[in-house]
């Protein structure tokens, strides 16, 4: 592991490289898919599908990320979790934008008035503004000028994970075993980390 | 039981059109439509194979092309491209994606098939496949209004359902239709799987008022745009009611049973505080998680190209049906 990890460590530009190439996969299929009618003749329920899940996918990656890192003592792992970070935020509002393009047709009142009315966007809203605030926090400078804030606004990832599952849920016509599945890997993955998740909620009480 | 004809956007001088001018707009729309989907998906179809699934060894299922007297249609709406129209389905017997049914239904067997029409009626019908096509079949363009606020237009083929009740004649207690798609988890592996199936309990049952049923707008479609019904849009018959949301517009049928009693539907066990029994089209009424007072229009413009059109209420047909529904409180009852 320690090998490893010095491999990690001395080739972090090529394995960004790779990791940039990997979490950009899901947008190439995404287009042949489209361009290709493979969803379909309109396939905008698709779209927004698929850039949610692929969001919600890239969520759970940060969070084994940081887990491996610890148990397996591969601190350079971490280099790659802000980056990857960002993916997740970066697919959550192409989503989003998704949604109002394709499916509002860009209306802005429409956006509006749906944002304000359905329960179920409040959660996707809440959702969408921790993802905002992390990325907008990830720099290093503004890390350290937090300090333990920083620590305390990057756990918001723990709940918001579980809130975005619930808006998978709230979201489906019918049917729950998608997001019941999401949820039993989310919980599994946070009991794993309970010591963090545990660290995280007692930093609040000081 | 004494049925009038009553079409009141039927014109008898322009109800039939000559032979030649709708085989013309047959080929026409052939060329334009489905063999342009279809070659375009050809020309990709080993990489699609491989990337996205579904290219495997189900041959494409065959459509016949069928005669019918072309009806004017009392709108100005334009067509949906066919190749939309039968590639962007919900018909979760073969999964929830809309791309599924096209994928998964190619091998859906049509042959033979039995419909039975039975229940509180005098003379209880049993229909085979080629009895289906056996009486004059009519094109109308119906406008499709999904609950889930896309919408498409639609040249249906096939006949008004009152014919065919008339014929079984309901008995004076026969208040209400019960309709229901074929069960064969073996053919529809939504039926098999509740995950693929999006967890509703199959057969998928749907349900008209007797009134609602006998409407001249409200039709037994055997087939679209000039050929039978593919199977992912409900081969080899599906009702088609233009003026309710589009589940009520139940596929695959293979019985239709007069009762005396408001039959269950599928959405409405499913989610009741969701879809109604009566499921009318109706800006006003907003389902909970989206609105229903305009609709995203699936016509011939890009994936960029449209925007949302205002939803008319009863979609546009109201000033045939609203008065089936007079003096009721369409908030209470949507
Ligand atoms: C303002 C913010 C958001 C809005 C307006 C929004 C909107 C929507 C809509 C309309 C759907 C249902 C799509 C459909 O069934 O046609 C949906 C589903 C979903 N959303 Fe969001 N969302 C938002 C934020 C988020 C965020 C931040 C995430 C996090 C990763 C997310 C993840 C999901 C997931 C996983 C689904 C289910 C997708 C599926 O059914 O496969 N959403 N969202």
């Amino acid at each position: 592991m320690k090998q490893f990890n010095q491999h990690l460590a001395k080739h972090t530009l090529a394995y960004k490289v790779g990791l940039h190439t990997l979490l950009l996969l899901p947008l190439l299929y995404m287009v042949l898919a489209v361009t290709s009618q493979s969803w379909g003749g309109d396939p905008v329920q698709a779209i927004i599908h698929f850039l949610a899940e692929t969001a919600l996918h890239v969520l759970i990656l940060t969070l084994l990320l940081a887990q491996l890192s610890r148990r397996y003592r591969l601190p350079a792992l971490l280099k790659f979790r802000r980056m990857i970070g960002l993916y997740v935020a970066f697919y959550a509002l192409a989503h989003v934008l998704a949604y109002w393009l394709l499916e509002l047709g860009l209306s802005l009142q429409l956006f509006i008035t749906e944002l304000a009315k359905r329960p179920y966007i409040w959660l996707g809203m809440l959702c969408f503004v921790v993802l905002l605030a992390l990325s907008l926090t990830s720099f290093r400078s503004i890390q350290s000028k937090l300090g333990k804030r920083w620590l305390q606004l990057h756990g918001l990832l723990f709940p918001t994970a579980l809130l975005v599952i619930w808006h998978y849920w709230w979201s489906l016509k019918s049917g729950w075993q998608e997001p019941a599945l999401y949820l039993v890997l989310v919980v599994a993955l946070l009991l794993w980390k309970r010591l963090q998740v545990q660290r995280w909620l007692l930093s609040f009480r000081s | 039981m004494f049925i009038k004809k009553n079409r009141p956007w039927e014109e008898p001088e322009l109800a039939v059109t000559p032979e030649h001018i709708y085989k013309e707009r047959r080929s026409l729309l052939k060329s334009m439509g489905f063999l342009g989907a279809g070659t375009l998906l050809a020309q990709s179809a080993p990489a699609n194979a491989f990337l996205f699934g579904g290219g495997d060894d189900q041959a494409s299922f065959v459509r016949q092309p069928l005669q019918f007297d072309d009806i004017p249609p009392e709108h100005k709406d334009g067509l949906t491209p066919e190749s939309k129209a039968i590639s962007h389905n919900n018909f979760y017997e073969f999964g929830t994606a809309k791309n599924d049914p096209a994928e998964n239904a190619q091998g859906f067997k049509v042959e033979p098939w039995t419909l039975r029409i039975d229940g509180l009626v005098d003379k209880p019908l049993t229909l085979d496949y080629d009895d289906l096509f056996a009486r004059p079949l009519e094109q109308r363009i119906y406008r499709l209004r999904c609950v889930e606020a896309w919408s498409m237009v639609i040249p249906w083929v096939g006949f008004s359902l009152s014919d065919i009740l008339a014929q079984a004649s309901p008995k004076s207690d026969a208040k209400y239709v019960a309709f229901e798609t074929l069960y064969d988890p073996e053919q529809m592996p939504g039926q098999k799987s509740r995950r693929i199936g999006g967890g509703i309990d199959y057969p998928y049952v749907e349900g008209l008022r007797l009134d609602e049923a006998m409407h001249p707008l409200t039709m037994l479609a055997v087939g679209m745009y000039g050929t039978t019904l593919p199977p992912q849009n409900g081969a080899p018959i599906r009702l088609v009611v233009p003026w309710k949301y589009g589940f009520k517009s139940i596929k695959s049928i293979v019985r239709i049973r007069l009762t005396d009693r408001q039959p269950t539907t599928t959405w409405n066990l499913l989610a009741p505080h969701e879809y109604g029994f009566y499921a009318n089209v109706n800006p006003a009424v907003d389902h909970p998680r989206w609105t229903q007072a305009t609709e995203r229009r699936i016509d011939d413009s890009g994936l960029l190209g449209r925007t949302r059109i205002p939803t008319e209420p009863f979609n546009g047909y109201g000033h045939l049906v609203a008065n089936l529904y007079k003096g009721m409180d369409l908030t209470k009852f949507y």
